[in-house]
């Protein structure tokens, strides 16, 4: 049994708004092995992004617990905070805004060695050398700026910075959304790569499922600020329990011909995370939709074998 | 054998920039037959949205120019038209569907009356009838009527690209051109859409060029597919034949890029190097530096277009018998 780096218990985060409160992420409970990815797909304002960000205290959580390899990180003051953030690092989706345009790429991979005053000059530079080649950044671009560089490199920066220290952990916020699909492919190579040699965890935020089925060993599905399945890539793709996570199933165009399958398409949008109703947030789109699911919240229950969903329907 | 409602023959699209001219598009030809969906796929910087904008006459000049080419709507060549004509012929016979649904609408403008000045400007129809008609426009695609006096900002992405098809349609295009009409939508939403898509195809048999990245779109609404790379087709070919015998290195490096969602890979096997830059585009064939097959021949001599036994065209030496594909 491989033992648990991350663990998320009734993690809440919640915006004050004009129109009241925002329930961005809702109670949310997960956890992840050492060296492996756990995949989080959802559609626009799920609340994936704000579970990582929240995850590595960049915002802070409103209720909750993040244990780090077993403490709370939220109980840390700022200087413990500081050290563990050398073991918990972020890879950002857009790799032309993450980057500080005025700074060249050895200043920006090299940053988090001023910061944590690591190395004398002369070494600080063989470092980032290492790191460009860990990344496959030809050394020439050590004194070139972002704007020289197309999408695909800039996110190999965004890596390289992310992998300065030596973290244990990378929250990777859609890494490969902005990119095209061949270049897309050589990122996620590279990250699994990465992963082998370093013995990374990862904790991978995507809304394309073909993506996240790739590369995670386990993936939680969200909806409006809850998990509503979590379980192995594998179980998710032959067995989906949630309705929410069927329809998004089924929802994605395949690039195959000849395959008939079922669509279901769900009516509506998504509905405002602002005062959500109470129930099951999914209950207004919901094809299956039952009296109890517009009273009562379903919990996420373990059904065993590693399979947890939150529905009326499948946890009688 | 069906009617060709699009002809486009050896298209050159130039762009002039401070680093010199970019061509764009580059002796780019094929054909759309009535009723039929052809789909333009192709990465960032192929060159889609620009023959797109090229064929709608909307290239932004300076600093584009269409340099050489013609384009053939139900035989006319549109690139002959004087302006005004050009006018009848866009929003009416033909129309387009852009990708962002957040910025292609008016913001100060009703939707209703958006719609509606589309339809008063080609059909002759009173400000009433217009509104009418917007209204019925905005049913067909799933907007409840009432939601006509409302502004942009009121509706979600998807029912604002909603509206944007039902904007496009508004006059019975024969010819309509959707430029990436679901990459900004939520997969959920995008499966709302494509379906209304399929649909209103059905209805109206509007033949339509489909534009995107996702080839997973592609086999689901498209007829034809045209593979771009660097300004140019490198294959055509009916989307069956695509998809179970993609040709050209790039198609099928392409679908080796794609997770599958149905089969266990441990690694994918993307297509090394990055796109060209356009303005300095590789002599002979513009994929040589990323292809596996690639050879001394295929640095100097620029491929042709080859028609191979079960239709597709494809643009590679291999297909010339000039070069081996290793097999």
């Amino acid at each position: 049994m491989k033992e648990t780096l991350l663990e998320v218990k009734n993690l809440k985060k919640h915006f004050q708004t004009n129109k009241g409160l925002l329930h961005a992420v809702d109670g949310v409970n997960f956890e992840i092995k050492k060296g492996e990815t756990l995949g989080i797909v959802g559609e626009s304002g799920c609340g994936k992004s704000t579970t990582g960000r929240v995850v590595l205290r960049l915002l802070e959580a409103t209720e909750g617990e993040i244990l780090f390899e077993g403490t709370d990180i939220r109980q840390f003051n700022n200087k413990q905070l500081r050290d563990v953030r050398k073991e918990m690092q972020i890879v950002f989706q857009d790799p032309f805004a993450s980057l500080n345009p005025r700074l060249s790429l050895s200043e920006i991979i090299g940053e988090p060695f001023e910061i944590f005053n690591m190395y004398k000059p002369k070494e600080r530079e063989e470092k980032v050398i290492e790191l460009m080649e860990l990344v496959g950044l030809s050394q020439r671009l050590i004194n070139a700026y972002p704007h020289e560089l197309d999408g695909g490199r800039r996110q190999r920066v965004g890596i390289a910075r992310a992998l300065a220290l030596n973290p244990k952990f990378i929250v990777c916020d859609e890494p490969v959304s902005a990119l095209d699909v061949s270049i897309q492919a050589q990122i996620l190579n590279l990250m699994q790569d990465l992963q082998e040699r370093l013995g990374l965890t990862y904790m991978f935020i995507s809304h394309d499922l073909s993506v996240v089925k790739h590369i995670s060993n386990r993936i939680a599905v969200m909806y409006l600020g809850k998990v509503v399945e979590i379980t192995t890539s594998s179980e998710v793709f032959k067995n989906p329990l949630h309705p929410y996570t069927k329809a998004l199933l089924s929802a994605i165009p395949i690039p195959k011909i000849g395959q008939k399958r079922e669509r279901i398409i769900l009516k509506g949008d998504v509905p405002s995370p602002i005062n959500p109703p109470k129930g099951c947030r999914f209950a207004g789109r919901c094809p299956y939709v039952m009296d109890k699911c517009r009273q009562q919240d379903p919990e996420l229950i373990d059904l065993g074998s590693d399979h947890s969903v939150a529905c009326h329907l499948v946890n009688k | 054998m069906s009617e060709t409602i699009l002809n486009i023959k050896s298209l050159k699209v130039e762009y002039n920039t401070q680093e010199g001219s970019v061509k764009a598009v580059d002796n780019l030809s094929f054909s759309l037959n009535k009723g039929e969906t052809l789909g333009l796929v192709g990465e960032t910087g192929a060159g889609k949205t620009t023959t797109a904008l090229s064929i709608m006459q909307l290239v932004p000049n300076p600093p584009g120019k269409i340099v050489d080419g013609e384009i053939y709507f139900n035989g006319i060549n549109l690139l002959n038209q004087k302006n005004d004509e050009m006018r009848k012929i866009r929003g009416n016979k033909i129309s387009m569907i852009f990708q962002d649904p957040m910025t292609s609408l008016n913001p100060v403008m009703t939707v209703g009356s958006q719609i509606a000045e589309t339809i008063m400007l080609h059909q002759k129809f009173s400000k009433k009838r217009a509104a009418e008609k917007a209204e019925e426009m905005l049913d067909l695609v799933g907007i409840p009527k009432n939601r006509a006096g409302e502004y942009p900002h009121q509706f979600s992405g998807g029912m604002r690209q909603r509206v944007g098809i039902a904007m496009a349609l508004s006059c019975n295009p024969e010819l309509l051109i959707s430029d990436e009409p679901t990459t900004a939508l939520d997969v959920t939403i995008q499966a709302q859409v494509l379906e209304l898509m399929k649909k209103l195809k059905e209805q109206f048999k509007t033949s339509m060029l489909l534009i995107t990245h996702d080839l997973g779109v592609v086999a689901e609404v498209c007829d034809k597919v045209a593979i771009m790379y660097a300004g140019k087709v490198v294959e055509f070919a009916d989307v069956h034949t695509l998809f179970t015998k993609p040709k050209h290195p790039y198609t099928k490096g392409l679908f080796n890029s794609i997770p599958s969602l149905d089969e266990e890979v441990d690694r994918l096997k993307p297509i090394k190097g990055t796109m060209p830059d356009p303005t300095n585009l590789p002599r002979g064939c513009s994929f040589h530096p990323r292809c596996p097959y690639a050879q001394e021949i295929c640095k100097v001599q620029e491929p042709d277009i080859t028609e191979l036994e079960d239709g597709t065209k494809v643009s590679c030496l291999i297909y010339q018998g000039l070069v081996s594909d290793g097999k």
